[in-house]
């Protein structure tokens, strides 16, 4: 009979190897799948995990696509780490993401147009403002009432996105789009535009922000009290309430902390890769990011290389589909798959599994 | 600056294969905004791509991404698609615009076709149907078929094209019958099919006895055909969700246009241009008729398409009134495409507001 | 507006059909947790229950072999989730995400050849004499069967959780999972058991979706109904008879939205599209600001991972 004995310290050695083993797992998945597919397994694994890192023609372009694809995902996930540590769990970033966006694009199309030289600044700091505010609806329901986090958080995504829709057929609406419900484009509006900062990269500012949050948010949690208080209120909360850490204070900073930065990677997203707001604005970055928070084991570099190897599989979805003609249907399953294994290896991190002959364990 | 040469080169690397070498194939892709499998919208581009390849054989070949989200995701596939060689690129939504306008920025040898939109470019052309006019056809079965006086109409998002089928459809359907009244429900969705069966049943309950819809899925035609009322297929024929229910359809036809523009590619003729194609080019085709359909107004309906064909027939003829009263178009008048192009209101007789 | 078009008995009957997909997924996730475990991954058990549920039926002709099946299928699904969850000790919240994805995909996959086929007619019920009763007739007694069956499962979910030892476990196992094992009791076992049933009625109100309430089979068309059945549990304090509630007040205002358009209200839809989420938080208020003396919480074990050291 095999058990699983807790290792006394989380092993770093089993940290390092955990995630190998689960993509070996998962290449062996794959090439089941696509034998069962008809197609070549050698060609298709290449195609999906190695020709955006490595490919001649495709790599120069789908390297810094990784980064600028998972940048958004890894700075909603930073944020989230937080409050998933003390156990307070926002599930609608995606709400704060897409309520960030709006803040800033309402910000940014006021000033449309006009010369104002702190216009990127400041539509930066709405979309932080747009965020926070959203998330302090469940942070003081919860607060205030004891309603609970989750549903109202989760609840407020559609709400946000029956109000982007809203905006962008109504107040928001262009005047040169042709009638159709989209903003202005902040690509005519070079103050706003949060363009390309090495050129034909696609790199943009969000990249930048996601790498500085996540060595600020590892500083944090290291070596910060705070990083200290949400351990030990999610670990312990009775204890944390008796060494005078405030759990109202903590629900309310943590959701600010999560929703600012979801609400920061919407002004990104909207004043860069699509530098618009339209009905498809909402992309799901603020649930993938969950995921990624968790892949990342809540450790913000391994949220880095989570949200990495994410983008990876997305991106390389895309070149299997474009080469090998593979449905997308068969991405999504391949993407649930590694998530399966990469959460299943993590077990050896924490636990080791020994062997006990029949009849005597 | 080392990537702009990598692409460039690469960009006119396959720009000469494709002369140099007649028999490498053409390689045309395809941007999907839905799954191949909503059996509207996407699927019928699908069915385009589809009789490319069986129009040209072993001398091209197609391949396709499905559900890629608008904005930035698209800018990143259709950028692969021209990397990997594609000479020929089709981008099948409203959404993909501006994706498709930056990547043939950059990729001057690479053709791009975008449906739906009015941005063009030396590389890039702009194509959509006229379903305007099917909606006068089936506008006209409607007007004669409803007993109850009350068409539902299920409507997606506020945009010129929705707006302009609405209008259509009720201008044909109030004149052969005064009496008519149109019901309209907005989804705010493309596709959700229990948002528009759901729909369907409100406007059912309304006194609805023939849908029309401009949403994706098949759901409103199962539900009709459930409740006993009857429907029209949107997109593609949808006959088999609704065997009794399905009076007529308006079909997608993109082959023809699909097939031409692959020829253009391989004879080197291709040129930038803007496709607005109705019924006499066959890009909007009206399904069968359905045995409930009488034979008079199957002959009066057939008179519309073929008058709509001979272009002696336009779905906006005046005398029209806005919503408001004021006037629109004077006796006899039509109205340009540009007009067309950017509707914005309702005509007279039509009840409720557009959302804004 | 013509208020006067809009007819509460049809409202009625159709705040029925719509509701009891989320429904029966709601009351299969709060078996789930009310034995301590937070599966997020109801909506691509739902998806999976649609379309094998689907293929059932119509390589079958058989609509209730396609209800079987959509039960199995999720149950299946939630398989992968127990075995991870329970003996790989993953952390919830990220293995139920996987879990939707993963759906989605498999779906979308096993479900291409079966796209455009036409599922075997689910009949209702009618029930003789008493469906002819005006109005309450049509509300009542003139659903389908599987509308009675979630009523009936409603009413044995609670009989179960209230009234039932092996509930009365399930909910210590909930609560503190240490004492329950300290105690003797099979915590993974009954666990497992718990994820699978809570499967197979998200599979159940998948296929219901696929079969009856939009009877054919397309890509994602669940369009987030197990979210709304996560969020019901929550709205419903883990209590069988407050999902029932739940579930059909969110159909309720859905159905409402939808024929308040038709009956020509003015309103930009997509306010009154949030009508249903705005209307959830605010009786989850309501409830919170009662219940705080109550027994409205969550299982206290809910999510966190149960680890017996030998």
């Amino acid at each position: 009979m095999i058990t699983l004995v807790k290792r006394p310290e989380p092993s770093k050695l089993a940290g390092v190897f955990a995630p190998v083993v689960a993509l070996l797992v998962t290449f062996i998945a794959c090439a089941i799948l696509f034998a069962i597919l008809d197609r070549d397994p050698w060609e298709a694994l290449r195609v999906l995990f190695w020709d955006p890192l490595f490919d001649e023609t495709m790599a120069s372009f789908t390297r810094p696509q990784l980064l600028v694809k998972a940048a958004p995902i890894i700075l909603i996930a930073l944020g989230l780490s937080f409050g998933f540590q003390a156990g307070i769990w926002n599930i609608g970033a995606e709400g704060q993401y897409i309520m960030g966006a709006i803040a800033a694009t309402s910000v940014g199309l006021v000033c449309y147009g006009t010369s104002f030289p702190y216009i990127f600044l400041l539509m930066g700091l709405a979309g932080i403002a747009g965020g926070v505010a959203w998330a302090m609806i469940p942070a003081l329901l919860r607060v205030r009432f004891g309603a609970n986090e989750i549903l109202v958080s989760l609840m407020l995504v559609y709400v946000a996105i029956q109000f982007l829709a809203a905006m962008v057929t109504g107040p928001m609406k262009s005047p040169t789009a042709m009638g159709f419900p989209e903003t202005r484009s902040f690509r005519d509006f070079p103050p706003a535009f949060n363009g390309e900062l090495i050129s034909n990269t696609g790199l943009h500012w969000g990249v930048v922000a996601a790498l500085l949050t996540a060595i600020a948010a590892h500083a944090i949690q290291k070596h910060h009290l705070f990083g200290f208080q949400i351990r030990v209120l999610g670990l312990a909360p009775k204890a944390a309430r008796l060494s005078g850490i405030e759990p109202t204070r903590m629900v309310v900073l943590c959701l600010a902390l999560s929703g600012g930065l979801a609400g920061l990677a919407g002004f990104y997203e909207a004043s860069g890769p699509t530098a618009k707001l339209t009905t498809d604005f909402p992309s799901g970055y603020g649930f993938t990011a969950i995921i990624v928070a968790f892949l990342g084991r809540l450790n913000p570099i391994g949220i880095v290389f989570a949200g990495l190897v994410l983008a990876l599989t997305i991106i390389g979805g895309e070149l299997a589909q474009l080469m090998l003609n593979i449905p997308a249907a068969a991405v999504l399953v391949i993407q649930g798959m590694l998530l399966f294994f990469l959460l299943a290896a993590d077990v050896l991190v924490r636990y080791r599994f020994v062997l006990h002959p029949v009849g005597v364990g | 600056m080392k990537l702009l040469k990598n692409i460039s080169a690469v960009a006119l690397a396959f720009g000469l294969a494709t002369s140099a070498f007649a028999e490498d194939p053409t390689k045309v892709g395809f941007v999907y905004v839905g799954p191949i499998g909503d059996f509207g919208w996407s699927y019928e581009h699908d069915q385009g791509r589809l009789a490319i390849e069986e129009a040209f054989g072993d001398k091209v070949e197609t391949t396709f991404a499905e559900s890629v989200p608008e904005g930035a995701d698209a800018e990143r596939v259709i950028t692969q698609m021209a990397l990997s060689g594609h000479d020929l690129i089709f981008t099948t939504s409203f959404g993909y615009m501006d994706p498709t306008v930056n990547v043939a920025e950059k990729f001057p040898d690479v053709k791009f076709e975008h449906a739906t939109g009015f941005k063009r470019a030396d590389n890039v052309s702009t194509y959509s149907g006229r379903f305007y006019e099917g909606r006068s056809v089936i506008g006209h079965i409607a007007g004669h078929m409803t007993k109850s006086n009350v068409i539902g109409y299920i409507a997606s998002y506020p945009i010129p094209e929705v707006i302009r089928g609405i209008n259509s459809a009720y201008l044909a359907a109030k004149a052969v019958n005064p009496d008519v009244e149109l019901k309209i429900v907005w989804v705010f969705t493309w596709f959700d099919p229990a948002k528009e069966a759901d729909a369907a049943k409100a406007l059912i309950e309304q006194g609805a006895d023939i849908l029309m819809q401009h949403t994706d899925s098949p759901a409103a035609m199962t539900i009709a055909e459930e409740e006993g009322i009857f429907a029209f297929g949107q997109a593609s024929d949808m006959k088999q969700f609704g065997p009794k229910a399905r009076l007529s359809s308006i079909i997608d036809d993109w082959a023809p246009y699909y097939i031409a523009r692959t020829q253009a590619v391989m004879d080197g003729t291709w040129e930038s241009m803007d496709t607005w194609d109705g019924i006499a080019p066959g890009m909007v085709v009206i399904g069968d008729y359905s045995d409930d359909v009488p034979e008079d107004v199957q002959a009066s309906a057939n008179a519309i398409k073929e008058g709509i064909a001979a272009g002696t027939l336009h779905s906006f003829t005046g005398p029209i009134n806005k919503q408001d009263g004021t006037p629109w178009l004077a006796a006899g008048e039509t109205p340009d495409d540009g007009v067309l192009a950017t509707m914005d209101f309702y005509v007279e007789g039509i009840e409720g507001e557009i959302p804004q | 507006m013509d208020w006067a078009s809009l007819s509460i008995v049809g409202m009625l009957a159709s705040l029925v059909a719509a509701s009891t997909p989320i429904l029966l997924a709601a009351l299969g996730e709060t078996v789930v947790e009310r034995a301590g475990v937070l599966n997020l991954g109801v909506e691509g058990m739902m998806i999976s229950g649609a379309v094998i549920g689907f293929i059932g039926a119509v390589s079958t002709g058989n609509i209730v072999f396609g209800f079987l099946c959509g039960a199995v299928g999720g149950a299946a699904l939630a398989s992968i989730f127990a075995l991870l969850s329970q003996y790989f000790l993953t952390n919830h919240v990220a293995t139920g995400l996987a879990l939707t994805l993963f759906g989605l995909g498999f779906s979308a996959m096993i479900g291409q050849p079966y796209v455009g086929k036409k599922p075997p007619p689910i009949s209702d019920l009618s029930l003789p004499y008493l469906s002819d009763i005006p109005a309450l007739g049509r509300i009542l007694f003139s659903h389908d069967a599987v509308v009675y069956v979630s009523l009936a499962l409603t009413f044995c979910v609670w009989y179960f959780l209230r009234r039932t030892k092996t509930g009365l476990i399930l909910r210590a196992v909930g609560e503190n999972h240490d004492a329950a094992h300290g105690l003797g009791y099979r915590v993974v076992r009954i666990r497992v058991l718990a994820i699978l049933f809570g499967g197979a009625m998200a599979g159940l109100g998948g296929a219901y979706l696929s079969l009856a309430r939009v009877p054919q089979w397309t890509e994602g068309m669940t369009a987030g109904a197990g979210w709304i059945a996560l969020a019901i549990v929550v709205f419903a304090s883990w209590r069988p008879e407050r999902v029932l509630l739940g579930a059909y007040l969110f159909g309720g205002i859905t159905i409402l939205q939808l024929n308040l358009q038709a009956a020509g209200m003015t309103l930009n839809p997509a306010y009154l599209s949030m009508a249903p989420y705005l209307m959830t938080i605010i009786v989850l208020v309501l409830i919170s600001r009662q219940g705080k003396q109550q027994n409205s919480h969550a299982p206290a074990a809910l999510g966190r991972i149960f680890y017996a050291p030998r």
